[in-house]
């Protein structure tokens, strides 16, 4: 039993692709726009994946800056610093200062002349403190009691951005995952009208088959494994697009990476989200066959 | 067999195709079905296929009520029945073996089963070598005894025909019957179809005359009165 139904499977996915070959222009075509409409959410899947590792690196950037009061001394600060270093919700925290700060901005600015021309240094000593976690709502308290210190001239978090670009890539998300949702759709749809013309143009057979005693499922089986393999063929033209995309990109991405003396390479679908992407395209094309299948078959009788 | 019990079929034109039949056919029984074009012969081989079905009266098919068939059973109660038509309804985009196992392959056979039985039934209409050919390229003769391969093939308790020699020239119509004939003798129920009245006299089986929806002469009656 088991056996015969194997067999009735794997001879209707042969057939399947059978006559996926047999029109080779026109299967190709509607292949190449479903692989095209899911080449998109899952290219834009790459580009938020790629911005995430981004974000994640820069998360070092949300460190506090405090800029310690022009009067306090360094020895104050350096206990300060030591203080603050002593908190739970602190990681680390960099003394520099107002001497180093001085030569780091003489070296790195260019205003070496100009700042000669000062008579004293006109940079405080200054605190990075680098807190613990990274949530907002976990550095709120420390960003009150650092702003509170009596030292404390000015408290600068370079979180603000950060936020932005988690906000923005958030919101990112929410679009891929709409345009997912809508391309999903239009896959469904356009294996659905394949099947039904496919299904139009077989009347005859069908009704013979019917004629003959064919059960709904045994007539519905071969157009359900036609929609899997143009859903499954679609999809694996478009991890195919994506990887001939990204090696496109790969080259200026790294060219432009090392602008910023960085090693970020450009990643791919892993291969749980290619699997995703080619059981998924399978799946919407199943979908669009049974429906189509659904509506269409009943109509077909013999007369 | 096959019985009808004053059998009426309204079409939604409402045109009248059957009013009032009933005869029965009984098992091992072969039966003409004549009378002009438009009596309701198709009509009445539709509702032993169970494709349209009686809009009064009774029809059984091996002791079933075709009334009590629903929609999801028919293909089912399809497989019991070999339809031979008179445009043979192949499929040409496989072979004669392919066509003739179709029924085998609904029915879930084993394909050495399938082999063996398509083979015995293109035996016995006369093509075993043509397996592999595609039907198109066939005669329109072949293909008839093709389409007949194919209804017997699942080995069916009845075989109905709708006009199986409408195409063709006497002789050939003539070795068709004969084909029919020689299947009636392994104790296979015939309905066949046909205005052919000539060949009808050459043979000698029961004849079923349906004039405008009604049977008009039964000669198995005539006989048993006489």
């Amino acid at each position: 039993m088991l056996k015969r139904y194997l067999r009735l499977h794997l001879s209707n996915l042969g057939g399947a692709i059978g006559r996926l070959f047999r029109q080779p222009v026109g299967s190709l075509l509607t292949v190449l726009v479903i692989a095209i409409a899911l080449a998109l959410p899952a290219g834009l899947k790459v580009v938020v994946n790629n911005a995430d590792v981004l974000s994640d690196s820069w998360e070092g950037a949300a460190d506090f800056t405090v800029y310690l009061k022009m009067d306090v001394s360094e020895q104050a600060a350096r206990d300060l610093a030591k203080q603050i270093g002593e908190r739970n919700d602190v990681a680390d925290v960099t003394f520099i200062s107002r001497s180093e700060a001085l030569d780091e901005f003489r070296t790195r600015s260019g205003f070496g002349e100009a700042l000669d021309a000062l008579d004293e240094n006109p940079l405080p000593h200054t605190l990075v403190v680098r807190p613990r976690g990274g949530a907002i709502a976990e550095i709120e308290p420390l960003t009150q009691a650092l702003n509170e210190l009596p030292e404390t001239e000015l408290v600068q978090l370079d979180t603000e951005w950060v936020a932005r670009l988690r906000g923005m890539l958030l919101l990112l998300g929410r679009v891929v995952d709409i345009v997912t949702v809508l391309l999903g759709l239009a896959v469904v749809l356009v294996i659905g009208n394949t099947i039904r013309l496919e299904i139009n143009n077989r009347s005859t057979e069908i009704e013979v088959m019917k004629l003959v005693g064919g059960t709904d499922g045994f007539i519905r089986r071969p157009f359900l494994y036609l929609g899997i393999v143009y859903g499954f063929a679609g999809a694996a033209f478009a991890a195919g697009l994506l990887l001939v995309a990204l090696v496109l990109l790969r080259s200026p991405v790294a060219a432009l990476a090392e602008l910023y003396a960085s090693h970020y390479t450009l990643s791919g679908l892993s291969l749980e989200e290619t699997l995703v992407l080619l059981g998924g395209g399978a799946a919407l094309g199943w979908a669009g066959a049974w429906l189509a299948a659904a509506r269409h078959l009943r109509a077909i009788e013999p007369s | 067999m096959i019985r009808f019990e004053n059998v009426h079929k309204r079409y939604p034109n409402g045109r009248e195709a059957l009013s009032g039949v009933s005869f029965s056919l009984e098992r091992g029984e072969m039966a003409f079905l004549t009378g002009p074009s438009g009596a309701g012969k198709s009509t009445l081989l539709k509702l032993i296929a169970l494709i349209e079905r009686p809009t009064r009266g009774t029809v059984l098919v091996n002791n079933l009520n075709t009334a009590r068939v629903p929609r999801r059973r028919i293909p089912r109660f399809r497989q019991r029945i070999g339809v031979v038509f008179q445009d043979h309804k192949l499929l040409y985009d496989r072979s004669v073996f392919d066509n003739v196992a179709l029924p085998l392959v609904i029915g879930g056979l084993k394909p050495r089963e399938i082999g063996r039985r398509v083979r015995a039934a293109l035996d016995q209409v006369g093509l075993l070598d043509r397996e592999t050919h595609a039907p198109i390229t066939l005669s329109t003769g072949e293909q008839q005894r093709i389409g007949i391969a194919r209804a017997v093939a699942s080995r069916p308790d009845v075989v109905i025909a709708d006009e199986p020699t409408g195409n063709l020239d006497p002789e050939l119509s003539l070795e068709i019957m004969r084909l029919f004939e020689r299947f009636n003798d392994v104790g296979v129920t015939l309905l066949i179809a046909t205005h052919d009245l000539e060949l009808v006299d050459h043979l000698n089986h029961r004849r079923l005359k349906l004039v405008a929806g009604q049977i008009a002469a039964d000669s198995k009656q005539a006989s048993d009165a006489a």
